[in-house]
């Protein structure tokens, strides 16, 4: 499944004293099984554009095409579910949507609005805890007296119960300690990889685009100023600079060692690249580390 | 969000935007004070014409104050329809049963109707021209005699502040988790009175968690800020009289002349 | 000299049902002018820590001196005067319906005369860059902005010591680039203690010392070089693991001999290049 924006405008409060530009003319496909990543820095659009993904915010002006459905502004609020269903939705500090008695009540809320049987919900809710490695102990427990990570990964859960093809993530890591986001980012990556889901996430960690994206989307001022892969967006860090937005560490420490005198081509993204590209100037043919 | 419009404070730079917030607010208290004192067409005119130059100085369009009106249109009418069947006088153009359709119920009809209009009209004004927390502080200036009986005139002016505040933040709020759950599948104002009110509890329930998580950082905050309670504190937000201010009050003393004269 | 904060066998338990104790019998001492980390992962007591020494939380066990004032009940406002505290939610601590109203708050509560707090406000906006919005309303700032505020309310009242529980965390890079970079503008001209919570490198290499912290208990400190030195297990610690410890660790396993001490990106590349030349 596709989903591709067409001419689309997004007025907040249109006509009325408080309008604000949220999207501008946006032109984009997002294809069924890629990794998007959506980068800009503040107020740039990247959730507004994100609310049009599953019709929470139906286009001013344009057509939003979702797979065999098609958002336009006259579109009406009925029978939207169907979408809701396809396109799993994680918000920002998602953990502050839980409010069932249990963990597993809450995992199981979703697929429950979408006409499943209370006990095949809850089938659903255990392997899906399980998927993002909630310990057992906690199933029954709370929602809210876990950790902060732990709560977070209920609110995932309960998006993926919906059994979605696309998971569409708001800033999914922020606020989290480091070994948290990396769990976060693995786990996503684990997603699309074995479970095949289309990831759209919007970061501002350059590290991650460049690690797991396979297609890039530029936001500035409501508009998309560039789409691409990773590489090809990370080629220019000036640019990137100029528009505030960073490179990753790899492509940052790779032209500090051409400073140095180390010759990269191209130029890795990943601390995998960069190892794999630098031991061949460091060691002799043939493990001469054993010297 | 849009319905919220109602009574929200739109940025301007007119005179009425400029004027002193305790002058709009005690102003606006005066205004339904001696709109009473109207009792036929002329002084209903004379009231009429006062309003919409304040409107008209104040440069906002007049849809806005029609839209204040609206919420409360059934009350309104309601409240005109028992002064036009239940007054007795006058011709009497219609009977049935215990109601009468007479001359003196349709001319109260009309002048009670008028007066609702006019009274949304000028709060409508101080709302829209006033942005809230200046209106805090008029409120804390007309409770402060109220210090002298020992209420905590600055506790619940702060609390006050504190909580307009926080509407902007609490209302995202809710729009969030509103949108986080509608992505879940809820739908919210459909289906039966039994569904929707179903439907309020995973909104509720968040909104009260979060509300309360930050009531508890914003405590330690304040805490760690010195703050303890309204005892020897400042003030560092001050008002202060203008000329305009004075010419306000004037026109007021001439318009409550002129009704007088006229009724 | 007196020392900034001195924290001396202090324990404490949120009540008496909780497993255990959120601090165990912790023992440190903060000079003045000295800018210290603490790091740890969550819930490893480092929040808890950092109200118990502005007294926010109940103190049951230890002594907590600061700048020679000895906590207690009785001189609480006292030590309070001392620290100005920067938390991690930047809406939840804005407590002025504008810009300049949250500036003047601390000033309000002190009692400091009308005259002199417009004078105190207006400087404390500028060393944070923020004169241009004194009257705006907070939500019309981003997360970053209102953070400075704080700060600012924070300098209005010229304590010795700022304490930042991960007051950069919710923001995004360029917001915390800024904060952080008003920090250390402050730090630099008031030569103020600080004192930051944090699980961002960037901020923790800022710091003169780092201090350990697990399971309620200081199980480390040193400077940001020796503690970085732990490599890719600074991530248990609840501390990212700075790139080139990364790059330097996977280069090792594949071979390459590296010295052992922590090495910053331009004396990675410099100590790269001269394997390079060996060849
Ligand atoms: N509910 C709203 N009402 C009015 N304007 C809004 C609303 N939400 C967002 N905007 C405005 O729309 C623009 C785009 O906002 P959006 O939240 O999509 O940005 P973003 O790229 O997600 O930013 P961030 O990185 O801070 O999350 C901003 O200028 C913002 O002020
Ligand atoms: N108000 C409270 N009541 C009861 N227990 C609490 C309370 N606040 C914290 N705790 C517990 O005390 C311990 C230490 O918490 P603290 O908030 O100090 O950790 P932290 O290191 O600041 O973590 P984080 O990195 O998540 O901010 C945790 O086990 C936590 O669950
Ligand atoms: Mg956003
Ligand atoms: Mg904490």
């Amino acid at each position: 499944m596709d989903i591709t924006f067409t001419n689309v405008d997004y007025t907040y409060q249109a006509n009325t004293p408080f309008q604000g530009v949220g999207l501008r003319d946006i032109n984009l496909t997002i294809h069924g099984g890629s990794y998007t990543a959506i980068i800009g820095h503040t107020g740039s659009g990247k959730s507004t554009l994100l609310q049009h993904l599953n019709a929470l915010l139906k286009p001013t002006a344009g057509t939003v095409q979702i797979g065999d459905r098609t958002i336009t502004p006259a579109t009406n609020n009925k029978n939207l579910k169907p979408i809701r269903q396809k396109v799993g939705m994680v918000f920002q500090f998602p953990e502050s949507q839980l409010f069932e008695e249990t963990v597993l009540k809450d995992i199981a809320f979703g697929p429950q609005n979408f006409g499943m049987s209370a006990d095949k919900a809850h089938q659903r809710a255990e392997e899906m805890a399980e998927l993002v490695g909630l310990p057992k102990e906690t199933w029954e427990q709370s929602p809210f007296d876990l950790s902060g990570g732990q709560m977070r990964r209920v609110a995932i859960a309960g998006v993926l119960a919906m059994q979605p093809e696309y998971l569409v993530l708001d800033e999914p890591s922020a606020g989290l300690d480091p070994l948290g986001r990396q769990e976060m980012m693995d786990l996503f990556n684990k997603l699309h990889r074995e479970n095949g889901l289309t990831i759209v996430l919007v970061t501002h960690q350059m590290d991650d685009v460049a690690n797991y994206a396979d297609q890039v989307v530029v936001m500035e001022h409501g508009q998309v100023i560039r789409t691409g892969t990773p590489r090809e967006i990370f080629a220019n860090e000036q640019w990137l600079v100029d528009k505030q937005l960073g490179v990753p560490k790899t492509t940052h420490f790779a032209e500090v060692l051409k400073q140095q005198g180390f010759q990269f081509e191209p130029l890795p993204l990943t601390e995998d690249e960069l190892v794999t590209a630098l031991l061949p100037q460091l060691l002799r043919q043939g493990g001469a580390a054993n010297e | 969000m849009n319905k919220l419009l109602i009574g929200r404070y739109i940025p301007g730079n007119s005179f009425v935007h400029r004027l002193d917030p305790r002058t709009k607010l005690l102003a606006s208290f005066y205004y339904i004070g001696i709109i009473f004192l109207a009792d036929n067409w002329q002084t209903y005119l004379v009231l009429l014409l006062f309003t919409l130059a304040a409107i008209a100085m104040s440069k906002i369009k007049l849809g806005f104050f029609w839209k204040g009106v609206r919420p409360l249109i059934w009350l309104i009418l309601f409240t005109v329809l028992l002064q036009v069947f239940f007054t007795q006088g006058g011709h009497v153009y219609w009977h049935w049963g215990i109601f009468t359709l007479s001359q003196y119920g349709l001319i109260n009809g009309t002048y009670i109707f008028v007066r609702f209009v006019l009274i949304i009209f000028m709060s409508t004004l101080l709302t829209l021209t006033t942005p809230p927390l200046a209106l805090a502080d008029a409120v804390e200036y007309i409770l402060y005699p109220l210090k002298y009986v020992h209420f905590p005139v600055y506790e619940v002016a702060l609390m006050l502040s504190i909580a307009l505040r926080f509407v902007p933040t609490l209302m995202d709020e809710t729009e969030k988790i509103m949108n986080a759950q509608r992505a879940r599948g809820v739908d919210f104002g459909e289906g039966s009175l039994m569904q929707r009110i179903k439907s309020l509890v995973p909104l509720l329930i968040p909104l009260f968690v979060s509300s309360f998580n930050r009531a508890d950082d914003l405590a330690t905050a304040m805490e760690a800020r010195g703050y303890r309670g309204g005892e020897g504190r400042s003030k560092f937000r001050i008002l202060k009289w203008h000329a305009a201010d004075r010419w306000v009050g004037l026109s007021f003393i001439v318009l409550t002349i002129i009704l007088i004269v006229l009724r | 000299m007196t020392k900034a904060i001195e924290v001396q066998n202090l324990s404490f338990r949120y009540s008496e049902e909780a497993k255990r104790n959120a601090i165990q019998d912790m023992s440190f001492t903060i000079e003045n002018d000295e800018w210290v980390a603490i790091i740890g992962h969550n819930g490893s007591g480092k929040s808890t820590l950092a109200k118990s020494i502005d007294g926010l939380l109940p103190l049951e066990k230890g002594t907590i001196i600061v700048n020679g004032i000895e906590l207690s009940e009785a001189n609480l406002w006292q030590v309070r005067d001392q620290i100005g505290m920067v938390f991690q939610n930047p809406d939840n601590q804005f407590v002025g319906a504008t810009v300049e109203d949250d500036v003047a708050f601390g000033l309000e509560n002190r009692g400091v005369p009308r005259a002199e707090m417009v004078q105190r406000v207006q400087d404390a906006l500028q060393r944070v860059n923020m004169t241009a919005f004194a009257t705006r309303e907070p939500a019309h700032l981003s997360g970053g902005q209102k953070q400075r505020v704080a700060l600012a309310g924070i300098i209005a009242v010229r304590p010795q010591i700022l304490i930042l529980d991960e007051a950069t965390s919710m923001l995004d890079p360029k917001g915390r680039q800024d904060v952080l970079a008003t920090i250390r503008q402050l730090k630099a001209e008031t030569h103020m203690t600080v004192l930051s919570i944090t699980h961002d490198i960037d901020e923790a290499a800022s710091a003169d010392r780092i201090l350990v912290i697990d399971d309620g208990q200081l199980k480390q400190q040193g400077t940001p070089a020796e503690i970085f030195r732990y490599g890719s297990r600074l991530i248990k610690m609840g501390l990212d693991v700075p790139y080139t410890a990364k790059v330097a660790e996977d280069l090792s396993t594949a071979g390459v001999a590296l010295p052992s001490q922590f090495l910053d990106e331009s004396e990675l590349a410099q100590t790269l290049w001269t394997l390079h030349s060996q060849m």
